[in-house]
């Protein structure tokens, strides 16, 4: 898309540009893939702020910083004299905000997208922990597709992913937890 | 009302940042990599959502100090943590009956700042509100499983259990700042969250084959006004020890 092309805004090719900005963590996802970037207000003059708000993924996660400075650079390389990267709590950001094809993305790079809607994970159901009535979700393995996997741990090498293993193809994968 | 606010987020930061400490120091030597790794995940959520209400705290005080300065430059008797999250680590069951304690208090404790009528509260609660729903899970799933598991894990889960046990009643006692907080709507009454803390707790230790231990027992306090164990000295010359060597640093 040109940024000529008639009832294009500023904002809208902030929007643009901020598709080739990766997450740092899972670089195959952009920052708008992942649901983070909130706002956008830019009137494209060399004097106006551009103003662009970020939600952080989790309250402690240190990509958080590295993100708003690769936001400000990539809009700086783009011509934007001045930036600002705003955070913002509320509302928390959710999985229920990747974008479809993100889920695709994480799936082609070998971690398994959430599964279900975090939207429904309010309460602390002391039934899931019987013995009995253990029904663990199921995720399938990004590898090779088997529904016969495992949880290792509740936590993977970020905050918001926990890992799993496929009992049949054996190999260890990261599953992007629901949150 | 300025001064109750901002001991009532140095208490909320205190208990984050100093159980946070806690959980970092069996990053490397946990019972198994995976373990290491949930611990570590875990201090790294109470790390920043401690950052959010100490730093909040600082903006509160005016007096111009950031989170990096409350949390260093403070001795043990300014800090207004619970006597729980400052218990030494023990074991691997001590650790996990603390966390547990913690998070039943924590979780129910977020549900109601999240109807704080100071935005920012109810903003860092609703945040810190999803990843303490699954530290609470995952510590609740191990009370179940250490707890009814061998005649070792189980024995060890009871007296982790009884010993901590002492340490849990503040969580629940109003002070004046309390009360403060809780009339002017930006905090709560901790009494209001007993019976429903006691009966989630009873339900996870049945579950772990615990016997609970008597709710009337006679319980430690003063945590939240600054009176702490010697533990916490310790915890504090190991965590503050590099930037009061080294006044100003930054990189």
């Amino acid at each position: 898309m040109s940024a000529e092309t008639a009832g294009v805004t500023a904002a809208d090719r902030v929007w643009h540009w901020l598709e080739a900005v990766p997450d740092p963590e899972i670089p195959v996802l952009s920052v708008l893939d992942l649901g983070i970037v909130r706002d956008v207000q830019w009137n494209g003059g060399e004097a106006d702020e551009c103003l662009v708000t970020v939600t952080p993924t989790y309250s402690g996660c240190p990509a958080t910083d590295v993100i708003s400075d690769d936001i400000s650079k990539a809009l700086h390389e783009h011509g934007v004299q001045k930036v600002r990267v705003q955070i913002r709590l509320a509302p928390a950001w959710t999985t229920d905000w990747l974008r479809p094809q993100a889920r695709e993305k994480l799936c082609d790079y070998g971690i398994a997208p959430p599964v279900g809607l975090a939207s429904n994970e309010h309460v602390v159901d002391i039934s899931r922990l019987r013995a009995s009535n253990k029904k663990p979700l199921q995720i399938d393995c990004p590898r090779c597709g088997s529904t016969h996997t495992a949880l290792t741990s509740q936590f993977g090498s970020t905050p918001c992913k926990s890992l799993y293993r496929c009992l049949d193809c054996l190999e260890p994968f990261d599953y992007f937890k629901c949150h | 009302m300025s001064n109750e606010k901002f001991n009532y987020l140095l208490r909320l930061g205190d208990s984050t940042l100093i159980l946070s400490q806690r959980l970092s120091e069996w990053c490397g030597k946990g019972p198994a990599l995976e373990e290491d790794m949930a611990l570590a995940n875990t201090a790294l959520d109470l790390l920043g959502q401690a950052r959010q209400w100490l730093s909040y705290a600082g903006e509160t005080d005016g007096m111009g100090q950031d989170e990096d300065d409350l949390a260093y430059l403070r001795n043990a008797d300014q800090f207004a943590n619970f006597l729980l999250v400052e218990r030494p680590n023990g074991s691997y069951a001590d650790t996990m009956v603390r966390q547990f304690f913690f998070d039943a208090w924590y979780h129910l404790a977020l549900q109601k700042l999240v109807l704080s009528k100071d935005e920012r509260i109810a903003a860092i609660a609703g945040k810190a509100a999803k990843e303490v729903r699954y530290h609470l899970r995952r510590s609740s799933d191990l009370i179940v499983r250490l707890g009814d598991g061998t005649p070792t894990s189980r024995s060890m889960i009871q007296s982790a259990v009884d010993e901590l046990w002492p340490f849990t009643g503040e969580m629940f006692e109003a002070d004046a700042i309390d009360l403060a907080v809780a009339e002017a709507k930006i905090g709560f009454d901790p009494s209001s969250l007993r019976s429903d803390w006691l009966s989630y707790v009873h339900s996870v230790l049945d579950e772990a084959t615990i016997k609970m231990p008597n709710a009337e027992a006679w319980m430690q306090r003063g945590g939240k006004q600054g009176r702490h164990t010697e533990a916490l000295s310790y915890l504090l010359a190991e965590m503050q020890s590099l930037k009061r060597a080294h006044p100003g640093a930054a990189w």
